[in-house]
């Protein structure tokens, strides 16, 4: 028997090399746990029928001496993310059947390595929503509390990883859809620095936010995936280098922390969130760390900032869903009726909310109060940051204002639901790497649910956000 | 603020269909968001009327040369289609 529980990539790596199990084996071991799990789950929505084949190919790589790091590690892969052959439907009646052309660069990176893809995950329809309620699939239930929603929108990525149906996984990150549900499924999720991760192949939803990154159990497993999928991308022009931001030194010995203590004081935040976090500093503080008091006087506004840019953004990129080209189609009237009735039929409440949301702030007369006030906006924030990493190299709060919550008791009331973003969507807004870490738990209902901070580093240092990430899981 | 002509023509512009129930719900929920988001007005500093203002641009080149064999991936492509004559998309008439 594996004990797949306490199996890290480096674990799994070194147990490969030294033949304590076999890829095929340890394939066998993750299928078993899903088809226990997932029928009520839900965490995915195929398992690939040619996963013992993939498994049979690194096992021959091992072998013949030519292992990779992520050689034979078992994979779930959002259902976003496009593998040439095979269905990438994001969750979407609109995309059911549709089969991908071409795979994305970050998992052709996975591939190469030789690493066994699984299946495909559960998520919000084209990654819209923050619990996988919004799946045309049924939602994701978090294994820690069935009653619970894992997350989202990479919920079915985060709770595959938690419930042991893969070693890791990848999701995107629009707002906080790696960090969010990896905080309530008490998993490691990291969204990378703005442009540092390819996203060709990913199924875009807001393209100044987008981000793909890795969901896993310890940040060193998430700094792995991380420097095999990072990097420049002839098929995505806005990827950047290793050396495109310069790295300054530390303020202090260690990393210095900066915690915006005003804004953490704003209310809204669970009690048990809010004492968590703050057992979360003194843990850094007796790690010898630095804690420093910063503010960021525009971050109460990132969240408004957030539900006008991304809306916008989102109504163009679902503009190519037109029934022609690929993905369903549903016969109206005439050819223009056909639009209306194939996207009617095809898109989901939330994701049409979102493009009629951004239709209007994009449109004559509302172009400059919302969009581009937004813009204008999002550079203050911009400027905010920069002046904080002038003082500390980390800022610190929770990742999510809540633990896990019960399936339905949001979706009647979109800003409730958009609220779960608060601290995650400024990341995106400004650039920046950020990292969910678990630190601890809250009991609710008989039922321990995982609690996370969220680290964040300026443009480029993930570095420092695995440092001090493995410092507080003491890894 | 947000009333029933408004969300047709929404819809209109976004090409998506909507049931009389849906226009109800959707008024209101929208109503709710501009609400929300409203609280941007009240940054003070740069005003919306000043010069536009968009994300980095940086301008990125690539060499002007075909990627693949014209008609490498035509099959796979169309084979997406939900319908098609020969190697052409097929919709309905338009004139």
């Amino acid at each position: 028997m594996i004990d797949i529980k306490n199996l890290t990539i480096k674990k799994a790596h070194e147990s490969l090399l030294k033949g304590d199990f076999t890829v095929r084996e340890l394939t066998e071991t993750y299928l078993a746990e899903i088809q226990k799990k997932n029928p009520e789950i839900n965490a995915y929505l195929e398992v690939y029928t040619d996963a013992l084949e993939q498994a049979d190919e690194a096992d021959k790589r091992i072998k013949a001496g030519k292992a990779d790091i992520l050689t034979g590690i078992p994979f779930a892969i959002k259902d976003n993310l496009l593998i040439k052959g095979r269905i990438a439907s994001a969750s979407s009646k609109m995309l059911e059947k549709y089969c991908a052309t071409y795979t994305a660069t970050a998992v052709q990176r996975l591939v190469e390595q030789g690493a066994v893809l699984l299946g495909r995950a559960n998520m919000d329809e084209f990654a819209m929503g923050g619990s996988t309620e919004n799946s045309a699939y049924g939602v994701t239930k978090n294994p820690h509390d069935m009653s619970r929603v894992s997350g989202g929108s990479s919920g079915g990525s985060a709770a595959a990883v938690a419930m042991d149906g893969a070693l890791a996984a990848l999701g995107t990150d629009t707002g906080g859809s790696i960090r969010q549900p990896s905080s309530f499924c008490g998993t490691v999720g990291l969204k990378p620095t703005y442009g540092s991760v390819s996203r060709y192949g990913a199924i875009a939803m807001g393209s100044s936010l987008d981000q793909i990154g890795p969901i896993t159990k310890t940040v060193e497993d998430a700094e792995i995936i991380f420097n095999v999928i990072k990097g420049a991308d002839g098929f995505d022009s806005t990827t950047i280098s290793d050396t495109t931001f310069a790295k300054e030194p530390y303020k202090g010995k260690k990393p210095v922390i900066g915690i915006p203590t005003a804004f953490l004081n704003q209310g809204g935040i669970d009690e048990a969130v809010l004492a968590n976090f703050n057992e979360s500093v003194e843990k850094f503080k007796n790690l010898g760390f630095e804690v420093k008091e910063i503010s960021l006087p525009n971050i109460g506004y990132s969240l408004a900032v957030y539900y006008v840019l991304m809306p916008a953004e989102v109504s163009a990129n679902m503009a190519r869903f037109d029934g022609v080209k690929y993905g369903l189609h549903k016969d109206g009237v005439n050819m223009v009726d056909d639009y209306f009735v194939s996207r009617r039929e095809g898109l989901g409440r939330e994701v049409r909310r979102r493009i009629m949301l951004g239709t209007y702030v994009l449109s004559t007369g509302y172009y400059d109060a919302y969009y581009n006030k937004a813009n204008i906006v999002r550079n203050l924030l911009r400027e905010d940051f920069k002046k904080a990493f002038e003082t500390v190299d980390v800022i610190l709060t929770p990742t999510a204002p809540t633990p896990a919550f019960k399936i339905g008791s949001k979706t009647e009331d979109p800003i409730q639901m958009y609220l779960e973003d608060i601290f995650t969507v400024t990341a995106n807004l400004v650039g920046v790497p950020a990292l969910a870490v678990p630190s601890g738990f809250v009991e609710r209902e008989g039922k321990q649910l995982p609690l996370g901070i969220q680290i964040t580093a300026a443009h480029g240092r993930e570095d420092t956000l695995f440092m001090v990430g493995k410092e507080f899981r003491s890894e | 603020m947000i009333d029933i002509k408004d969300i047709e023509k929404l819809a209109e512009l976004s090409r998506i269909k909507l049931t009389d129930e849906e226009k109800q719900k959707f008024g209101t929920e929208i109503e709710s968001i501009l609400a929300y988001v409203n609280q941007i007005q009240e940054v003070a500093g740069a005003t919306a009327s000043e010069q536009p203002v968009v994300g980095e641009v940086r301008n990125v080149m690539r060499p002007d040369t075909n990627s693949n064999e014209s008609g490498a991936n035509t099959e796979m492509i169309l084979a997406e289609a939900p319908a098609r004559e020969g190697d052409l998309l097929k919709v309905k008439k338009i004139l």
